[in-house]
């Protein structure tokens, strides 16, 4: 017998719950029609045994499902002969505020503000400004902290080490400076090597090594170079792109990725600096590279209970286990932006050839950023809008418009709910993923917004930009 | 056979002179002080010259100079830090379009702060001062000459009562006085009889605007209630600006074009 007709209350429908990468839970079965989400919430709980009732939400061909089974079929037609398939995805058990005002307003920094970065638990904020310097800012009063000079020219990248013992700059002179965050002294010399300016730093991952000694950095004269903050020196030279290398990524599974302006992305291996795989399918500029796993890698062991470890050993473990949760089974996924319009979904653990190619914005896309849930990818680009993309499959499925001028960057709420975008025309707007709509507007800014961050636990957001203030959101 | 090869000659045969290199290189070094004592005591035009060549022989050795200098040492090409940083995915990316747009908005500001608006005659021909007023000589001998009468139409309005004779600076002979104006409204093409309400803006200055005077191309205000205009809100509307299209002081009328 089949599942109940349409035209009569309370008949059962076939289902089928399964997880995002498709297996299923339990065979299927019968549920009444007005079942909704709590009650599938319930049954999920209990076939998976969970302790504690972790919250769900349910998809069934990709629209989420906020009504009861039966007006949700009866809306969108759907056929109740075929078993009917939902996917459940496990939420973030913790639930971000939206940030809704600008709480400080700090100046300091004599030039615009180039990058601003949280430190991975979440105390302490960096910032890096054309006027050479560093910053690092006292969250709890909002005040400035320290002030790191040093560099020659403009800081414009910055990157904290997932055990938050490290803070590492590059400039426009193409050296780095690792700076010591608690007294805000340089820990030694500049690190020189490479000719042109840093565009990208990124860490080795906790779980491969603690505590965190090596990151990669990658510049405009076509090379990443992998350095020792013990050593103090530069320990592999990754040559290999014809053009500046834009973006620089290091992946949980210990390989190294670089897009570069030559439009290929190559993936390299880091015992000894070889080349393992060239992706090709770019037609123009690699802007920017995200991975599924980017934001447990970089908040390495630390999470939103705020708790903290004391030896490395522990943190190795603790960030391993989290790096396997959120891995799964699948393999890392990644996703870059480009400047002909276009991104391209890759599993470049399996095969060099694109997965998927995310078409649909109409200018360059500038940056590209994973959920931190890995469900979602979020892209941000020149055409004033920010487009919602599937994270596994890498279908589309919104679009943010909003904006008046080109979104430059995005940064993700730790819940992956909430979705903060920062443009050139100096606002900031936190757009909702489960309504797809405008959440917050956030004003403010006098001039270009470029840089934005938010926090890893949630409370707040850091964003500057050309008109030289840290603005905090609370 | 010339004089130098006589020594030439001698050199040949018997070899230098056994001072001869001492003697050569001591003169050589005492050069360097009669240069210095010629350069001093050399006047006039002669002196000018000796200069002129050794400087020009000083620019030159320490432009050498500093080429070897040059050489020892390695240096970073661009050292200095320039103004408005940009973060590094615009680095490569040209602004230019943002300038272009910064400027267009800047003079789009400047427009609407001037005042400028779409009119039918938007240049006319400038009028001097002198064609403008006309001297009038006061005073018990007649040798004061700070009065000035105006020469075109002007309007005064109907409350305007005069400085007194022995104050005013700029006379406006009622001869020349206009109340109303002759305008068109260029889609109905009909011409109105219509009271003026005040001069708008003389393009020939402000001095005049304030003065009431009514030249080629002035904006006037006209009373249009005639008319039975009416706004979309409701309201009727009673004043529009007209542009003036012909010299009144030369027709004795003011005809206009009203600017909608």
């Amino acid at each position: 017998m089949e599942g109940g007709g349409e035209d009569e209350m309370n008949k059962n429908v076939m289902c089928l719950l399964t997880d995002p990468d498709g297996t299923a839970l339990g065979a299927p079965m019968y549920l009444p029609q007005n079942v909704g989400p709590l009650q599938l919430q319930q049954l999920v709980n209990k076939l998976l045994n969970n302790e504690e009732k972790l919250p769900y939400a349910f998809y069934i061909s990709d629209h989420e499902l906020v009504v009861e089974l039966g007006s949700y079929l009866e809306k969108n037609k759907v056929s109740v002969e075929k078993v009917l398939r939902i996917v459940y995805q496990p939420q973030a058990v913790f639930r971000i505020r939206p940030v809704n005002r600008c709480s400080a307003t700090i100046s300091g920094h004599t030039e615009a503000v180039l990058s601003v970065v949280f430190s991975p638990d979440g105390r302490q904020l960096a910032s890096g400004s054309g006027d050479t310097t560093v910053r690092l800012w006292d969250l709890n009063t909002q005040t400035p902290l320290h002030t790191c000079t040093g560099h020659k020219n403009w800081v414009l990248c910055i990157a904290w080490s997932p055990d938050c013992k490290h803070l590492v700059s590059g400039s426009k002179a193409g050296e780095l400076q690792c700076w010591d965050p608690l007294t805000g002294k340089p820990s030694g010399n500049s690190l020189i090597g490479h000719k042109k300016w840093i565009t990208g730093i990124s860490w080795e991952p906790v779980h491969l090594k603690a505590p965190c000694r090596r990151f990669v950095s990658s510049s405009k004269d076509g090379d990443a170079r992998i350095w020792d903050v013990s050593l103090r020196k530069c320990v592999m030279c990754l040559s290999g792109h014809t053009l500046a290398v834009t973006c620089v990524k290091w992946g949980g599974d210990g390989m190294i990725y670089t897009g570069s302006q030559d439009c290929t992305i190559k993936v390299w291996e880091t015992s000894q600096g070889k080349l393992i795989r060239e992706l090709k399918g770019h037609g123009h500029w690699v802007n920017s590279l995200a991975l599924s796993t980017e934001y447990v890698l970089r908040t390495g062991a630390f999470d939103h209970t705020g708790k903290h470890y004391s030896s490395p050993e522990e943190m190795q473990e603790v960030a391993q286990q989290r790096y396997n949760k959120m891995k799964g089974n699948g393999p890392e996924r990644l996703v870059s932006g480009s400047d002909d319009f276009t991104m391209i979904l890759w599993e470049p653990a399996i095969s060099k050839h694109p997965k998927a190619r995310m078409t649909g914005h109409q200018q360059l896309v500038n940056h590209v950023y994973f959920s931190p849930d890995g469900q979602w990818v979020a892209s941000a680009s020149f055409d004033k809008s920010v487009k919602l993309w599937n994270g596994i499959t890498g279908k589309f499925v919104a679009a943010f418009r909003g904006h008046v001028g080109p979104v430059y960057q995005i940064s993700w709420s730790a819940d992956s709910r909430l979705l903060l975008s920062g443009s050139k025309d100096s606002t900031l707007k936190v757009w909702d993923i489960r309504t797809q709509k405008l959440k917050q507007d956030l004003p403010g800014h006098a001039d270009e917004v470029f840089a934005v961050d938010w926090s890893p636990d949630g409370e707040k957001v850091a964003s500057g930009g050309r008109d030289r203030v840290l603005k905090l959101w609370m | 056979m010339p004089q130098g090869d006589y020594i030439d000659l001698h050199r040949k045969r018997h070899g230098y002179r056994h001072d001869h290199f001492e003697r050569k290189r001591k003169k050589e070094a005492r050069e360097v002080h009669k240069q210095s004592a010629i350069a001093q005591k050399a006047l006039g035009i002669k002196g000018k010259m000796f200069a002129k060549k050794r400087y020009a022989e000083k620019a030159l050795m320490k432009k050498t100079l500093a080429m070897h200098e040059e050489s020892s040492s390695r240096r970073k090409v661009d050292d200095e830090v320039h103004e408005g940083a940009l973060p590094a995915y615009l680095l490569d990316r040209e602004t230019t379009t943002r300038a272009k747009v910064l400027s267009n908005t800047i003079k789009q500001k400047r427009k609407e702060k001037a005042g400028k608006w779409e009119v039918p005659l938007p240049k006319v021909r400038p009028v001097a001062e002198d064609e403008m007023f006309r001297v009038i000589r006061s005073g018990k001998r007649k040798t004061k000459q700070w009065k000035r009468m105006v020469t075109k139409a002007t309007f005064v309005g109907p409350s305007f009562t005069r400085k007194p004779p022995k104050y005013e600076r700029f006379i406006r002979p009622t001869g020349l006085r206009f109340t109303k104006a002759h305008v068109t409204h260029p889609e109905l093409k009909c011409t109105f009889n219509l009271e003026i309400i005040g001069v708008k803006k003389n393009p020939n200055g402000q001095m005049y605007t304030s003065l009431g005077v009514i030249t080629k191309g002035t904006i006037i205000e006209v009373n249009v209630s005639e008319l039975g205009l009416v706004t979309p809100a409701g309201k009727v509307v009673w004043g529009k600006y007209a542009q003036v299209t012909n010299n009144p002081e030369n027709d004795g009328c003011i005809n206009g074009v009203l600017l909608v």
